[in-house]
């Protein structure tokens, strides 16, 4: 576990997140231009639904059923627990508690990437169809714990079918999924006249996460400070829920047929806290819920923990489950 | 050169409520609007942002009856729970028919 923890840390796309943090903390005025940060968040995206769509036309129908249900599944389960737990325990109110939910029940894209380049960094390829189980989990969770929050808070925001039409709509949903699409219906040669550019195993597409990381390095390392105003819960909450949701997503990941490589990857995205599509829909929905705890919980201490431990932590619990 | 003496109103706000700002400036009698982005600071500290931070500056020129009205609505929906700011100034322009 020890040299594996190592290696990561030691992964191009760990340590470019640490200068990242390591500039803010030295209050560095490196920043990336906002046009620069949407740019390449388009190009990953766009790349990750390409090369999943290429590689989709591959797969069979049956082997993608039984994972894809369980990623709904994963959907369905991790907004409830973490609302449970953020009220229960957390003793937050249903607002705040349905706001954090909401970034827990959604994934991170950038989480996915990370750990697919780790697992395959291990010699464990993921399955090809990973990127369309990413599309799944998306959407789900994060309108499931809205209206958790908006029916026991009696008032909302706004209606939620103008959230559902957001989410569905926005930056994320259409690359992924328009991407898939055509990766799938280009076919095998047009894909490799694009490949040199858009494989998410070659060297464009990693150097690009190596500059992305660093602003999301940035990005965190200027939420540092609100870190007090969290909480010591927060704190707990943001590194333990993960690694509950991510012994889960492996577990059932497992059951559902997927390599140790793929279950990884699944545990990663049942883990991860979205920070893109989740923010301004729970900020439109749930006008109370307070941005400093979700935004920090999911920015400052769910995503780094992940790409700092959590993944290869999640590789090793389904390494064990697997008997590999 | 022939002025009228109109109101500016200027609303600072989130990003996140951009579209809806606007609509609502159009609802209330608007005849156009500007939108810049901005950057600042306030009671609030944090902005629902991709990438965060930041706001957008949404100013518009109106007739007094649709500025009151304005102001009126922000103030009862947007004050309560968002990082939002709005005054009104007096300005004078030409071609006065333009905007009311």
């Amino acid at each position: 576990m020890a040299s594996i923890l190592t290696q990561n840390l030691l992964s191009p796309i760990a340590l470019a997140f640490a200068l990242g943090v390591f500039a803010k903390l030295v209050r560095s005025e490196l920043q990336l231009p906002k046009d620069v940060y949407t740019g390449i968040s388009i190009y990953l995206l766009l790349a990750l639904g390409l090369h999943g769509g290429a590689e989709l036309a591959h797969a069979s129908l049956a082997s993608i059923a039984w994972p894809a249900l369980v990623t709904v599944l994963l959907g369905l389960i991790t907004p409830v627990t973490s609302y449970l737990v953020l009220r229960r325990i957390g003793r937050f109110g249903v607002q705040d508690a349905a706001g954090i939910a909401a970034h827990y029940g959604s994934v991170s894209a950038v989480t996915f990437i990370a750990a697919q380049q780790f697992t395959q960094a291990m010699g464990a390829s993921p399955e090809a169809f990973m990127p369309t189980l990413l599309t799944l989990l998306e959407s789900p969770g994060i309108h499931l714990a809205l209206a958790i929050g908006a029916v026991n808070a009696g008032a909302s925001g706004r209606p939620l079918g103008e959230t559902l039409h957001e989410v569905l709509t926005g930056r994320t949903m259409i690359l992924l999924v328009g991407g898939l699409v055509v990766g799938f219906a280009m076919g095998d040669k047009n894909w490799q006249g694009i490949a040199a550019f858009f494989d998410t195993q070659g060297a464009a597409f990693k150097g690009a996460l190596v500059i992305f990381l660093l602003e999301m390095g940035i990005v965190a390392g200027s939420r540092l400070a609100d870190l007090a105003k969290a909480g010591p819960f927060l704190l707990a909450f943001g590194t333990v829920m993960p690694v509950l949701h991510g012994a889960l997503g492996a577990a059932l990941g497992s059951l559902a047929g997927l390599g140790v490589g793929g279950a990884t990857v699944l545990a990663a995205m049942a883990a991860s806290a979205s920070y893109i599509a989740a923010p301004p829909a729970v900020r439109l929905t749930l006008p109370e819920a307070n941005p400093t705890y979700y935004l920090t919980s999911a920015l400052a201490i769910t995503f780094p923990f992940n790409i700092l431990a959590g993944i290869p932590l999640y590789f090793e619990i389904a390494t064990l489950m697997q008997g590999a | 050169m022939h002025t009228v003496p109109l109101k500016l109103v200027t609303i600072v706000a989130e990003p996140v409520l951009e579209e809806q700002l606007t609509a609502l400036l159009h609802r209330l009698g608007a005849r156009g609007h500007t939108v810049t982005d901005s950057r600042g600071a306030g009671s609030r500290g944090m902005r629902a942002s991709d990438p965060p931070g930041g706001g957008v500056r949404i100013e518009v020129v109106v007739g007094p009856d649709v500025a009151d009205r304005i102001l009126a609505h922000v103030a009862e929906h947007y004050f309560p729970t968002y990082a939002v700011i709005a005054f009104v100034s007096i300005v004078e322009v030409v071609r006065g028919e333009k905007y009311v």
